[in-house]
């Protein structure tokens, strides 16, 4: 269990662009395009559900995807590092 | 920056919303004859830029000038751009700003402003500015911008009159808890070009700036603190030029207040006849329009960069600085070590090494635009 509640941190705005065709992250003066995955699941990131009913959420829509949770776990990892997310 | 672009879009508009400012910064990239542009763009007319800009893919605005402050609709024009959903950025001095304002633009949907400071200390913040006013109520906006929960970007142009405190800003810029800090090394364009001899640093002093930098960033990351400096060496120490706006018409596009659109703030000064966005449309002018046409691909260029097995790392540099310097603007960019021109460069680091205590600065305000407009 991870009760750790992500929420995106207020330097960055989450934001699906048509003209990217893509969920971009925008933050001062720059931007940056999310994959797929990334996209996932920083569209449930929302400062209430905690890591781990968003990966049920995910488990939910991918039930055969292998090793979710541990990729779910790395990118919160690497998205706190990139200062993308805080915790509530 | 921007870490993806398949496509040519202009993703970044920059909207000089004005050429007024209650500042005279002697480097300011505004061009030098700026007293003699046309009308200001109405509310509706930048409306209508932001609209088509959007529509072709810009995500990020920032609102500039001038002091873009002057502009009494500037509530008007965040919250549309807002809306459209653009990324909203508000490049101020800090000048004319007041806890009201920040906090009507905050409600207007401004995602973040950016304070550019001078110095780091008053004296040499009004030697610069003008103002003798102005470095108390930076200090104060700055604070104001972070209590009301904007991320806040700090920006110091830095030069040979205040590179040597470069400890004393960034400890400034970790006290009023900025974001993001530019150390931005003077580019030499517009006014700045001007007053070069009296604003280009030595190679020791920036050598100095640089590691000093280094040390400040590896002491704030090892306490886990989360300021980015972000230090920009100016391209007279260096040997091959800059990707200049990441290619000519490639992502960047400035909207002057007349109206009339750059590939980059400081391109008014070629001879090259740029489109306006009150003739045309934004997409006519991206697209078809000679100006942003010109320098896009290779095909203009001449010797060394056109057999140059680096020609595509720096697209042959900067066409201002080939211009202003040699007077071609399809020559390679004198920063490169390959071009003929490169001495140009090398007798500027000569001459910074020179005492210029007593070089005069030519201020930016109206009364000098209009010498430069007789000249």
């Amino acid at each position: 269990m991870n009760a750790a509640v992500p929420a995106i941190n207020r330097m960055f705005r989450l934001q699906w662009e048509e003209a990217q065709d893509a969920w971009v992250l925008l933050y001062p003066e720059g931007m940056v395009q999310l994959n797929a995955s990334a996209a996932e699941i920083l569209t449930r990131v929302d400062g209430k559900k905690t890591i781990t009913e968003i990966q049920t959420e995910l488990l939910t829509k991918y039930p055969e995807a292998e090793g979710l949770e541990q990729d779910v776990n790395d990118f919160f990892v690497h998205a706190q590092t990139l200062n993308w997310i805080r915790y509530v | 920056m921007f870490e993806t672009a398949k496509r040519r879009q202009p993703l970044w508009l920059l909207a000089e919303l004005t050429y007024k400012c209650p500042l005279q910064c002697p480097y300011c990239s505004n061009p030098l004859d700026f007293a003699a542009a046309g009308q200001e763009l109405t509310t509706e007319q930048w409306i209508d830029v932001f609209r088509q800009a959007r529509k072709m893919g810009a995500a990020q605005l920032g609102f500039s000038g001038g002091e873009p402050l002057v502009r009494q609709d500037l509530e008007i024009l965040i919250a549309e751009a807002r809306r459209l959903g653009y990324y909203t950025n508000l490049i101020t001095s800090g000048i004319g700003l007041n806890a009201q304002r920040i906090a009507h633009f905050h409600d207007a949907g401004l995602d973040h402003i950016q304070v550019s400071f001078q110095a780091s200390d008053e004296e040499v913040n009004q030697m610069l500015s003008g103002s003798a006013k102005a470095f108390a109520q930076k200090l104060k906006m700055a604070r104001e911008v972070k209590a009301q929960g904007y991320p806040m970007v700090l920006n110091f142009v830095t030069h040979r009159h205040n590179i040597d405190q470069i400890d004393r800003i960034i400890e400034l810029c970790v006290e009023l808890e900025a974001d993001y800090v530019e150390l931005a090394t003077c580019q030499y364009y517009g006014w700045a070009f001007e007053n070069r001899e009296a604003l280009l640093p030595t190679r020791a002093q920036l050598e100095r700036a640089e590691r000093i930098t280094n040390e400040y960033r590896e002491r704030l990351a090892a306490q886990g603190h989360p300021i980015k400096l972000i230090f920009v060496t100016p391209d007279y120490y260096e040997e091959r030029p800059k990707k200049c706006m990441n290619g000519w018409g490639e992502l960047f596009l400035t909207v002057t207040p007349d109206g009339t659109a750059l590939p980059c703030h400081s391109a008014r000064m070629l001879p090259l006849t740029f489109p306006n966005v009150k003739d045309h449309s934004l997409s006519h002018i991206w697209n078809d329009s000679e100006g942003f046409n010109y320098f896009r691909g290779k095909g203009w260029m001449k010797e060394p960069c056109r057999s140059c097995d680096e020609q595509d790392d720096d697209l042959g540099g900067c066409r201002c600085q080939a211009y202003m310097l040699t007077g071609d603007m399809h020559n390679a960019d004198p920063v490169c070590s390959k071009s003929e021109h490169h001495s140009l460069i090398l007798e500027a680091r000569l001459a910074a090494e020179a005492d210029v205590s007593a070089t005069a600065m030519t201020f930016r305000n109206e009364r000098n635009s209009r010498v430069f407009l007789k000249g």
